[in-house]
């Protein structure tokens, strides 16, 4: 199984490099972006029947920072063959 | 001879390198900031190098954006001479003036410490091949220049591949390379050969107290004529 683990700043949050990104389109002529958001996956090659509790631990434990970030765990039960 | 060193949000090297340059015989700096909507006129630019937008995205990804750059890049294709410096060799990769991508060291580690290069490519049309190397300086994270494999290979014939590590003794060693770029490559320049763009410092390589003088013969080049 593959578990992909996306981290993101919490709305609210200061985040000059999303705000760097966005101006930088603007500059570029993309005026149709309102919002920038950059997230962070990490995906997890894992035994079939991992518990998603573990994945849970693992963002809590290393992968995101729980005062800053927001986590959204999705698993893959049946990846497709690399 | 006007050059202009742009100071992008980020930059630490404009400093030195304005100095560097004005101890040139020949050279006078000129600061350019990068909002300015032209160039004053300069007769050649040198991107120095730092931190631009505290690489943000990726390093140059966002200085590539500045008005100014838009400005370097009618310069540069009306072939004025351009040096981009660590940050400033980012920049130029962003920006498409320079083939190819830096990617992180290969070791995973900031690399501060004294390189030898050996300039020996022969597409750049301001700074000639060399028979002995330099000794210049290296501080970076993401210094491993790297490009697609019929592009590397494009380079290599054209000779743009213009500055690589080196032993002492000027020969190429894995051992020599701090950061894992292809062919062991510290430099490159476009195919025109006006611009070019290199991983170590020359403007921290002036003087004798700095350990090495050996930067003066790359911004002595600007001038055309040998240091």
């Amino acid at each position: 199984m593959r578990a992909h683990v996306r981290v993101t700043l919490r709305p609210g949050l200061l985040d000059p490099e999303a705000r760097a990104v966005h101006a930088s389109l603007q500059h570029l002529g993309f005026d149709e972006v309102e919002a920038v958001v950059i997230a962070r996956t990490f995906t997890l090659e894992l035994p079939d029947g991992t518990p998603v509790e573990r994945v849970q631990a693992m963002a809590r434990d290393l992968l995101a920072n729980p005062v800053l970030d927001d986590v959204s765990i999705a698993i893959d039960e049946d990846p497709p063959c690399a | 001879m006007r050059v202009g060193v742009v100071t992008f949000p980020g930059s630490n090297c404009d400093a030195d390198a304005q100095r560097a340059i004005d101890g040139v015989d020949g050279l006078r700096a000129v600061r350019l900031w990068h909002g300015d909507a032209d160039l004053a006129g300069v007769d050649a630019v040198v991107l120095p190098g730092g931190f631009s937008w505290g690489d943000y995205l990726r390093p140059g990804a966002i200085a590539r954006v500045a008005p100014i750059v838009q400005e370097l890049r009618r310069f540069a294709d009306a072939g004025g001479p351009v040096l981009g410096i660590c940050n400033g060799f980012q920049i130029l990769c962003e920006a498409g003036l320079l083939p190819g991508a830096l990617q992180p060291n290969r070791d995973g580690r900031f690399r501060c410490m004294d390189v030898w290069v050996k300039a020996e490519g022969r597409a750049c049309a301001w700074l000639p091949p060399l028979s002995r190397p330099l000794r210049l300086p290296i501080a970076h994270a993401h210094g491993a220049w790297t490009a697609p494999e019929p592009e590397l290979q494009a380079c290599e014939d054209r000779g743009q591949l213009v500055l690589r590590y080196v032993t002492a003794t000027g020969e190429r060693a894995d051992a020599a390379n701090p950061n894992g770029s292809a062919r062991d490559v510290a430099g490159v320049c476009n195919a025109a050969g006006n611009v070019l763009g290199l991983m170590p410092h020359p403007e921290r390589a002036v003087h004798a107290d700095l350990g090495s003088t050996d930067g003066l013969h790359l911004l002595t080049a600007l001038l055309g004529r040998s240091a």
